[in-house]
């Protein structure tokens, strides 16, 4: 049985061992990877002890539940971002991929050289460089959306790019680092109006806020199963069913194909075309069991609790001496806090934290110009999820003053 | 890992040693850890007689790749160019004396990377190998 957001933490195994003896662990760089519940665990496990074989293939009963199981996952993950279809449901590698399955396919079919891309300065590198590929393979243009002070999105400087008529809008859903939740419904209404496709990457809000991408008005939508209680090696793109019947297929393979002559192939229908080869067959079981997890404790229960904690942790670390917290007010962002403490690198006060079994993420997190913009070379963050409590706040808190100590 | 931040460490990282630039200098090299944004520039005057007369470095970075520049600047006093081509990861982490992470061991040798390069562009007879 699942345990309510306030007991959850007991569901982690992980979080039970020590960071090294007789410390316990503070674990706070859940936006990198989350951890995994016992039964997203139990469920990979028992999907190889029982059920495994490869899927859409065989006729026996192996092949027939791990199908059923695969399929079983899909419908999940339908049902949780409510998709229209199942066969808008696309299984990839992770975000990343899903991202760059967009590109591949759907962008060299769409774009030509001029036409512009609207971009902003927020993105994670996974959001950056597809794109980037993309210009100077076939000449496509990038705009930027700066970032304010503030760590928003400037919607004026949006409003003026939008007039440049780009083809397509790609923007991140909440930052991996300023932790800023973007308006998507009004960004995808503004692109829409002037005939903009809009691709969403959703690696940190689908794991943290509820997600209706028919509420959400975006064309795309990309996301990983490892940051959302899930395993690694799974990712999902959610696309409009009448984007990814026109787009031409991605990689080629077994699965994809609905024939196969030496002359060539036919495609196989949706969502089959964008899966070629064996697919993650444990991981989409292990996304499954994640969907059912978040779905159980609820998701506006989890985005209602990371909120309370980010105020309480904004709160706390604004009080310390040194202390500079990046990005916007607790109410306009997810449980994400990147910061500076003067006079010392983010490495050293990672390294010092992690003595204390407090495990922080120091670096540029995959977004060095957003670092530019802020003229920041690294920042510290701490990141929180569903089993995080008041108490890893505070353990982090107390870590901070005895970094500050040491190099005083 | 209590000794991570030892005594000699955040001394050297606060009370940096041959901190600055030189002018003139026989050489000069510039390097980054893009991974970290840790930048270091190296400045090497050498006598007529091809040892080290002065050094210093300037550069952003964490306690480690800033102590480690030190420290190796305060080594190579009086050193010939020989010798600095000779130096080793060895010999920075004996001059470090606490045991890295490999994700550590880049910031601690980003100034032998530095210096060793800058030596050996003098001439292009050998490669560096740190």
């Amino acid at each position: 049985m699942p345990h309510s957001i306030h007991t959850c933490r007991s569901d982690f195994p992980i979080l039970s061992r020590e960071a090294h003896p007789g410390v316990p662990l503070t674990f706070l760089d859940s936006g990198a990877s989350s951890q995994k519940p016992e039964s997203v665990i139990a469920a990979m496990d028992d999907y190889y002890r029982r059920h495994h074989a490869n899927v859409h293939r065989g006729i026996h009963v192996l092949a027939e539940e791990a199908t059923a199981l695969y399929e079983g996952a899909r419908d999940k993950v339908q049902r949780f971002i409510n998709a229209a279809t199942r066969e808008e449901v696309v299984f990839t590698r992770n975000a990343t991929e899903a991202i760059n399955l967009v590109a591949y396919s759907w962008a060299r079919a769409n774009l030509k050289a001029g036409d512009r891309i609207v971009l902003t300065e927020m993105e994670h590198h996974a959001n950056l460089v597809p794109w980037q590929i993309l210009a100077g393979q076939i000449g496509v243009e990038l705009d930027y959306v700066p970032v304010t002070d503030d760590g928003l999105l400037d919607l004026d400087a949006y409003a003026r790019l939008l007039t440049r008529e780009p083809k397509l809008v790609a923007f991140t859903h909440m930052s991996n680092v300023l932790g800023t939740i973007n308006p998507v419904e009004s960004l995808a209404a503004q692109a829409h109006a002037g005939g903009a496709k809009v691709l969403v990457d959703g690696a940190q809000s689908v794991p943290h806020l509820p997600v209706d991408v028919q509420a959400l008005g975006a064309d795309f939508l990309a996301f990983s199963a490892h940051k959302m209680c899930g395993p690694t090696g799974m990712g999902v793109l959610w696309a409009r069913q009448d984007l990814l019947e026109a787009m031409p297929v991605f990689m080629g393979g077994g699965d994809m194909i609905r024939k196969v002559t030496l002359a060539g192939f036919k495609p196989n229908e949706l969502p089959y075309k964008f899966e070629a080869g064996t697919p993650a067959i444990a991981e989409a079981v292990g996304l499954g069991a994640a969907v059912d997890y978040l779905t159980g404790l609820g998701m506006p229960a989890v985005a209602a609790h990371e909120r309370e904690l980010i105020a309480y942790a904004l709160e706390r670390l604004e009080e310390i001496p040194g202390v500079r917290v990046y990005g916007p007010s607790a109410d306009r962002k997810g449980g994400v806090a990147a910061f500076t403490l003067e006079g010392v690198h983010p490495h050293d006060i990672a390294q010092v934290l992690d003595r204390d079994g407090v495990a922080v993420r120091a670096g540029h997190h995959c977004a060095q110009p957003l670092h530019e913009r802020f003229d920041l070379a690294a920042t510290a963050r701490a990141s929180f999820y569903l089993y995080n409590t008041r108490e890893d706040v505070d353990r982090l808190v107390v870590s901070l003053y005895r970094v500050k100590q040491l190099f005083a | 890992m209590d000794d991570f931040y030892r005594e000699l460490i955040l001394d050297h990282y606060k009370n940096p040693r041959f901190r600055g630039t030189l002018d003139p200098y026989t050489f000069t090299y510039e390097d980054e850890n893009p991974l970290c944004g840790d930048k270091l520039r190296i400045d090497v005057r050498l006598d007529e007689t091809g040892h080290v007369a002065e050094s210093a470095f300037t550069g952003r970075g964490c306690a480690i790749s800033q102590a480690s520049a030190s420290l190796l600047m305060e080594k190579i006093q009086g050193a010939s160019l020989d010798e600095l081509r000779a130096l080793s990861k060895d010999d920075v982490l004996e001059l470090l004396g606490i045991e890295l992470t490999p994700a550590r061991l880049k910031c601690a040798l980003l100034s032998l990377k530095v210096l060793k390069a800058g030596a050996y562009g003098l001439s292009d007879d050998t490669t560096p190998d740190a």
